[in-house]
């Protein structure tokens, strides 16, 4: 049966391109369905993640205080060096020599957003925040130090 | 000692008989990343393909014996990354077997939900690069579409849409969204509200069938013997889902098919791959609704140390069967390293599989098998 | 109502006031050629940006919306980025051949403008072998691609030449019996007669059955006659080779790429004249009032929507459907297409001598 076989091939052939034409005609005439989204004119809309990684930040609250000890416990995480914890001593009210926080070099270049150094902190100083548009012009921008001039450690903190 | 012209001519064969042999170059459209292919044409006929590998070869094998057995996990997400959840899930799974540590049972279900959901999105985004590749532009969008809603769930609850790093010995890093269930059962009841389109575009078009059936015939025994894994093996019909022969996690609990083709060309492996993604929405329909309460992650100590000797683990991911094997003196850090990638093994395959057909027919070949390149360069 | 005769008639009466007759023929080819390559300029921009914007709404997804309001100067923007890229002759091509192609088929083009009718009475050249002037003159366009491939001293070009070359002589015999069996229907090949026997329906509906089939089997022609996918087997861009434009870069590869959208225009006002009615607006039988409703529409927009309808056509088989192997394209041609269309010209024949048509 040649001639049937023939003319039942043909037909499924050009049903079955029929179908997949109605289905991309149906995407034409509902513009609705577009979701692309036009960045960046859409910033002041944008919606981000709480969790999405960012950049390591190390948060200060209103008087200038973090809960970094200097204890070296995220630069010893880190994977591939990107924090350097840079520590000096300070004198306690107590009249104690104490280990402090000097600053806290993060290279934000070399930062994979693994997030083991946010999970090794005792103290919670650090967290990951959503930032990023991150390009900058001059490559030294990218080596942050995460704690503010001037800021120092929150009382309590061990 | 071959002196070094013999060393020249032997490898370079400059095409004798009228043979043309060409680049599919590092850098072209449809080898899905860097991989070069050297292809002997006798006109319009493939007499043998070589492949030549390693322009993105970055040692990640040595890197990680120097990083300790927490840090060297967010590497392996950058070998394959459309699977990288079970990437790490694998290793996470050597450190626990080999330290005896214990993992709740909220964590396993919501690794295994993980996974499901990394092998959906990594086949949703194989099926728009083949029909590209075929010449059908359309499918690739509608497949991001849905990829993408896949990737904001990853977003909310691991932080990142590509190499997550989320699972670590012991359970997950930190506890899922609580909008994670919500997020989840929304996607499967548009995945299955769309699955019909890709059957009207793709799988029954009368074009893409007869460019892909017959083409690209990979047997069982040649299967079994090149060491193909993953679909590629399943559509020759081996049975080879390590879901299914050596559960781990929670794989024994749930109800799921493996699913296997006998034809072994383009066209089974692709059947393979749509259906495989339909099972792992079963899966996940099982799961979701019971993960059980609890901690996120198990007891583990400060300072991961493998005891002394050799340790080997298996999964399966998007692409096949992904072995990572550790050999442990015994301190902080691995002495060797070493994983076993299943696009490495189906690759080899492809001289088997295209010598003889036409050039037309290579595409079909190579976008049926997965390949992602960084998977097989390490 | 406007009407474009109205426009050609004052010009030319204008015209013979002032000048003696050889100068007024000298100044009315003048006026044709420039509008000739006005129109291919103007439909270069617009048909490039229609694709663009076509296959973006099909991708759910916008298309070029930056430049200019809806993307309007995208075009241009292409073009002048064309112009400026360094036109790189290979080495030892044929200098003159290479040079050559790309006008060869821009030529073709222009010279099926000619009979084609825009509008009621707005024709350049209205012969009486009008459709078989057109079957003739497309397939020189042939020549331009092998001088194409021939001259770029490059064995895959070559190759991806002769795959066009003998798709498009292929083609050729099915869009040629689609053509003649609608010829059957009217039994004239002048242009002005087939449309003006469309005067109460177009053919499509007129014919019905071997109409259809006939209609159906010309798109299918047409969009592997000008190369288009499913059948850019030789132009596609993951396959290992551009085709036989591969060493074509800046002006002449915007002149092969001008060229093959006006090629489908072209073949698309072909199809809209025979098939479709031209420039004749949509008229059913003998109803009059519906008749006369609809002649208010001027001729020239139901041309150019009939036209541009079909360019949509074309445009949304590209975006739906994988490519065809080579062989499996000369496969639908010659075991498929060409029974059928023969079959096809029988069924009209016959109908056409027993008048069951309408």
């Amino acid at each position: 049966m040649f001639i049937k076989d023939y003319i039942s091939d043909v037909y499924n052939g050009v049903t079955s391109l029929l179908k997949g034409m109605r289905k991309t005609g149906w995407y034409f005439v509902h513009p609705k369905e577009i979701i692309t989204e036009q960045y960046p004119d859409n910033r002041a809309t944008l919606k981000l993640a709480d969790r999405f990684k960012g950049e390591v930040v190390m948060p200060h609250d209103e008087n200038n205080e973090h809960t970094c000890t200097g204890c070296t416990a995220c630069e010893l995480a880190c994977p591939n060096g990107t924090i350097k914890v840079v520590t000096k001593f300070e004198t306690t009210p107590e009249g104690k020599k104490k280990k402090a926080i000097d600053s806290l070099v993060y290279r934000l270049e070399l930062c994979t957003m693994c997030n083991l150094c946010v999970v090794a902190c005792p103290s919670d100083a650090i967290k990951m925040a959503p930032t990023f548009e991150h390009s900058v012009f001059d490559r030294t921008k990218l080596t942050k130090i995460l704690n503010h001039p001037g800021s120092k450690i929150k009382e309590g903190i061990e | 000692m071959l002196q070094e012209t013999e060393i020249i001519k032997d490898t370079t064969h400059l095409g004798d008989e009228g043979e043309m042999v060409i680049n599919m170059g590092p850098q072209h459209p449809a080898t899905h990343g860097v991989l070069h292919l050297v292809v002997t044409l006798n006109g319009e006929t493939i007499k043998k393909i070589e492949p030549h590998l390693g322009y993105i070869h970055r040692s990640i094998e040595k890197m990680c014996e120097s990083l300790t057995y927490r840090q060297f996990i967010y590497v392996t997400s950058r070998m394959d990354y459309l699977s990288s959840h079970i990437n790490n899930l694998g290793c996470a799974l050597l450190i626990e077997k080999g330290m005896q540590i214990e993992v709740p049972e909220r964590a396993k279900y919501v690794r295994v939900i993980l996974s499901e959901l990394t092998r959906i999105a990594s086949h949703e985004l194989w099926l728009g690069a083949m029909a590209m590749d075929l010449g059908a532009f359309t499918p690739f969008f509608y497949a991001f579409r849905e990829r993408e809603m896949i990737t904001d769930i990853m977003e909310d609850t691991c932080g990142a849409r590509l190499t997550m790093n989320y699972i670590v010995p012991g359970g997950l890093m930190y506890d899922i969204h609580p909008d994670f269930q919500k997020k989840v059962k929304a996607f499967i009841a548009q995945f299955k509200s769309k699955v019909t389109e890709y059957e009207d575009l793709v799988t029954n078009n009368i074009i893409f069938q007869s460019r892909t059936k017959g083409v690209g015939i990979l047997s069982a025994e040649d299967a079994i013997s090149y060491g193909c894994t993953g679909p590629v093996a399943r559509a020759s019909g081996v049975s080879c889902d390590i879901r299914k022969l050596f559960p781990y996690e929670v794989y024994d609990k749930v109800e799921f098919d493996e699913v296997i083709e006998t034809a072994g060309d383009s066209f089974a492996r692709y059947i393979v791959r749509v259906k495989e993604m339909n099972q792992s929405i079963r899966i996940i329909e099982q799961l979701i609704d019971n993960i059980p309460e609890g901690e996120f992650v198990g007891k583990t100590k400060n300072v991961l140390k493998l005891p002394k000797g050799e340790f080997y683990t298996r999964v399966e991911t998007a692409r096949g069967e992904f072995g990572v094997y550790i050999v442990s003196e015994g301190g902080t850090t691995p002495h060797r390293i070493k994983f076993r990638s299943p696009g490495f093994s189906n690759l080899s395959a492809l001289n088997h599989m295209a010598a003889g057909s036409k050039i037309g027919d290579l595409m079909a070949t190579m976008g049926t098998l997965d390949l992602v390149i960084p998977d097989i360069d390490r | 109502m406007f009407s474009l005769e109205g426009l050609t008639a004052m010009i030319q009466n204008w015209l013979a006031a002032n000048f003696n007759p050889t100068m007024v023929l000298v100044l009315q080819c003048v006026i044709v050629i420039l509008l000739a390559i006005t129109l291919f300029a103007v439909l270069g921009l617009v048909l490039v940006l229609m694709e663009r914007k076509v296959a973006a709404h099909i991708q759910i997804r916008l298309g070029p919306n930056r430049v200019g309001p809806g993307g309007m100067f995208q075009t241009v923007a292409d073009t002048l980025k064309l112009i400026m890229k360094e036109g790189l002759t290979p080495d030892k091509a044929d200098k003159l051949l290479f040079n050559l192609a790309p006008f060869v088929v821009m030529m073709v083009g222009m010279l099926l403008l000619a009979p084609i009718a825009f509008a009621k009475n707005f024709q350049i050249w209205d012969l009486n072998i009008g459709v078989l002037y057109i079957s003739s003159i497309s397939s020189l366009s042939v020549i331009g691609i092998l001088m194409a491939g021939w001259a770029s001293n490059n064995k895959y070009s070559l190759l991806g030449a002769m795959r066009s070359g003998a798709q498009i002589v292929s083609y050729e015999l099915s869009a040629g019996f689609a053509v003649l069996s609608i010829i059957v229907f009217t039994g004239s090949l002048q242009i002005t007669d087939i449309i003006n026997s469309q005067e109460n329906g177009w053919w499509l509906f007129k014919g019905h059955i071997p109409a259809i089939i006939s209609f159906v089997i010309f798109i299918i022609a047409v969009t592997a006659e000008t190369n288009r996918a499913p059948f850019d087997l030789a132009e596609a861009e993951s396959e290992l080779t551009a085709g036989f434009h591969t060493e074509y870069s800046g002006m002449r590869f915007a002149l092969f790429f001008l060229a093959e959208y006006i090629n489908i225009f072209i073949v698309c006002a072909i199809g809209a004249t025979l098939f479709l009615g031209g420039w004749m607006p949509l008229h059913i039988g003998h109803w009059g009032g519906f008749n006369h409703l609809m002649d208010y529409i001027p001729s020239s927009v139901w041309f150019m929507g009939k036209t541009f309808f079909l360019i949509f056509l074309i445009m949304w088989f590209r975006w739906t459907f994988p490519r065809l192997r080579v062989d499996q394209l000369l496969d639908l041609e010659w075991k498929y297409l060409l029974p059928i269309s023969l079959f096809n010209l029988l069924l009209a024949t016959v109908i056409a001598i027993y008048g069951w048509h309408f």
